[in-house]
């Protein structure tokens, strides 16, 4: 890098020299990423390949190349049912992101004046992506449970003269705190593109007569799109992966693909986990794959 | 867009409503961890007390708080310092082209999309067929790092986006060598992203959870013990934990916060001045 501290023999071996170290520069920055993410990422994720063709025995990993397990994985309801459960919680729960997100995100883009408050409040916003999730979860506890919050208030509202049974420890605890957490993974993309919408189209859309809710289907949802995508991918992928938040909400009650093989994991059947975590990771990226196809996100990288 | 009118007022309600939903859980555990000796998990109050903080700190509390709050504080730290520079440094590398710029890109992305729960059973593994014990400060380490790089290497990428490449030339022309144009022009210019990169990954480390479970080997860092006590403590000490780490997390914020914008001002005032 220190090219001018060293002496320069001659002019042509010199540039060379310098030529030389500019275009390996960059290969040497990239050097600790590529060795973090390689280590960290890529072996893990071929290891899990690799033992998911292993043998199960005993409690002990057998190297060998076996189907078995994929066998295992596909030959019982459990897994297909186990699925349909876990993209029943990602669809749902991505509706309820987007539809909360996006509006939250309009709200800050285009109806707060002040650049300050906009930064504030955005920050707001963002903040609890900096906390803790299993605090995060566990703080539904009083407001859920059968001597919480919302159920009092329901009581002495008189809309119920029982406690509701089914607001802790269900498919519903699970979605609310679902959304609880990843609401802000929709709100920061889509607030980041909105505010690269020139206000100047909006202007002209008003001014050509359109009517506030056509500026928002013709203008507004089509160039957020982007923003959206992204949101889409991160709250999909992390619900379709999540064990922990079904585990504790659901009181075990609730099957998802994560826990399924956190299960399989605690039992040290890792072959079989490693089967369903190579199946869960191919319909991940299929997943991704199919959003990245419908919409373009390059513009915002 | 039209700013004053029901819609918009409906609007700001929504958004209002929405900022409650987001605080108001953890506000009621932080009422709550004040609860009485006498007190439960839920409301009523069973008069106020302090009982609950002081039986945290106290010898024989469950677990091991003490010393996974001591492991959580190092890891956090030691990814902190590793996600600023391999980021700063991946940020200076994509600004040029590489071989396999767009591979690493797309490697560092799935970072992001992989779930958690096969990046810590691949390394829980790969420790394992390795035929290495798994640790705070290896595994869990490099767990904690795939999570938090492609953050900020994404915040890298938005930093050179913008900026303004003639400072760097002037710098050259005026015949500073690339360490001191590094040194004296781009990283005061970026110091205050840095730190944000910094904030990032201390805090996404300090309370990660899902990418430790397998890695973490026998030492339990904090969000893992706070995981084990949900399931077997039934006393507000358990709100009390929470308070105090969510304090934390904020205090953290609002510091490094405070911090960026004194840099920037700093910052303004000599160029003016």
């Amino acid at each position: 890098m220190t090219v001018t501290a060293t002496a320069a023999p001659s002019g042509a071996a010199h540039s060379a020299r310098v030529k030389l170290l500019t275009r390996l520069a960059p290969h040497l920055q990239a050097l600790p990423l590529w060795l973090v993410m390689g280590v960290f990422l890529l072996i893990p994720i071929a290891t899990i390949v690799m033992v998911s063709f292993w043998e199960d025995q005993e409690y002990t990993l057998a190297p060998g190349f076996i189907l078995d397990n994929y066998r295992d994985v596909f030959g019982t309801f459990v897994t297909f049912s186990t699925y349909v459960s876990t993209l029943r919680y990602a669809l749902i729960v991505w509706a309820s992101t987007l539809a909360i997100g996006f509006t939250v995100a309009y709200v800050l883009a285009f109806h707060i004046r002040s650049t300050l408050w906009q930064m504030v409040l955005f920050q707001v916003c963002a903040v609890p992506f900096l906390t803790s999730n299993v605090i995060r979860m566990i703080s539904w506890i009083p407001f859920l449970g059968r001597n919480g919050l919302l159920n009092s208030t329901l009581i002495n509202l008189g809309i119920t003269d029982h406690p509701l049974e089914f607001l802790l420890f269900s498919p519903f605890a699970v979605v609310l705190t679902f959304v609880h957490l990843y609401s802000l993974f929709m709100v920061v993309p889509i607030f980041n593109t909105m505010m690269r919408i020139d206000r100047s189209l909006i202007e002209a859309a008003l001014d050509a007569g359109a009517r506030p809710i056509e500026v928002m289907r013709h203008v507004i949802v089509p160039l957020s799109l982007p923003g959206i995508a992204i949101g889409t991918i991160f709250v999909v992928t992390l619900v379709m992966g999540d064990f922990v938040t079904v585990q504790m909400m659901s009181g075990g009650q609730s099957a998802s693909v994560g826990l399924l093989i956190k299960n399989e994991i605690s039992l040290l059947q890792y072959p079989e986990a490693a089967a369903h975590a190579v199946i869960l990771l191919l319909t991940v990226l299929m997943m991704v794959w199919a959003i990245l196809r419908v919409v373009d996100i390059r513009k915002e990288l | 867009m039209d700013k004053s009118g029901p819609r918009h007022w409906l609007l700001l309600l929504a958004f209002a409503l929405f900022v409650v939903f987001l605080y108001g859980p953890t506000l009621t555990i932080f009422i709550l961890s004040f609860q009485g000796p006498d007190g439960g998990l839920t409301f009523p109050m069973r008069g106020v007390s302090l009982r609950w903080f002081e039986n945290l700190f106290e010898p024989q509390m469950v677990g091991d708080f003490g010393g996974s709050l001591e492991r959580s504080l190092s890891l956090a730290l030691i990814v902190m310092g590793l996600t600023v520079l391999i980021s700063l440094m991946a940020g200076l590398a994509f600004r040029r082209k590489f071989l396999g710029a767009t591979a690493l890109f797309y490697v560092t992305i799935a970072g992001l999309i992989v779930p958690s729960i096969l990046i810590s059973l691949g390394i829980g593994l790969m420790f394992n067929v390795a035929g290495l014990p798994p640790a705070w400060w290896s595994s869990a380490l490099g767990a904690h790092l795939t999570w938090t790089l492609p953050f900020g290497v994404l915040i890298m990428f938005a930093v050179f986006n913008r900026f303004d490449h003639a400072l760097e030339e002037a710098a050259r022309d005026l015949g500073a060598s690339p360490w001191q144009t590094l040194r004296y022009v781009v990283l005061p210019l970026i110091a205050p992203s840095l730190v944000g990169v910094g904030l990032f990954g201390f805090s996404l480390s300090y309370d990660e959870f899902s990418r430790t479970v397998m890695a973490a080997g026998s030492d339990n860092t904090l969000p893992l013990e706070v995981y084990a006590m949900t399931t077997n403590v039934t006393t507000p000490v358990l709100y009390a934990l929470g308070s105090m780490t969510t304090l934390f997390s904020f205090a953290v914020v609002v510091t490094v916060t405070l911090t960026v914008l004194a840099m920037r001002r700093k910052r303004g005032a000599k160029l003016t001045g």
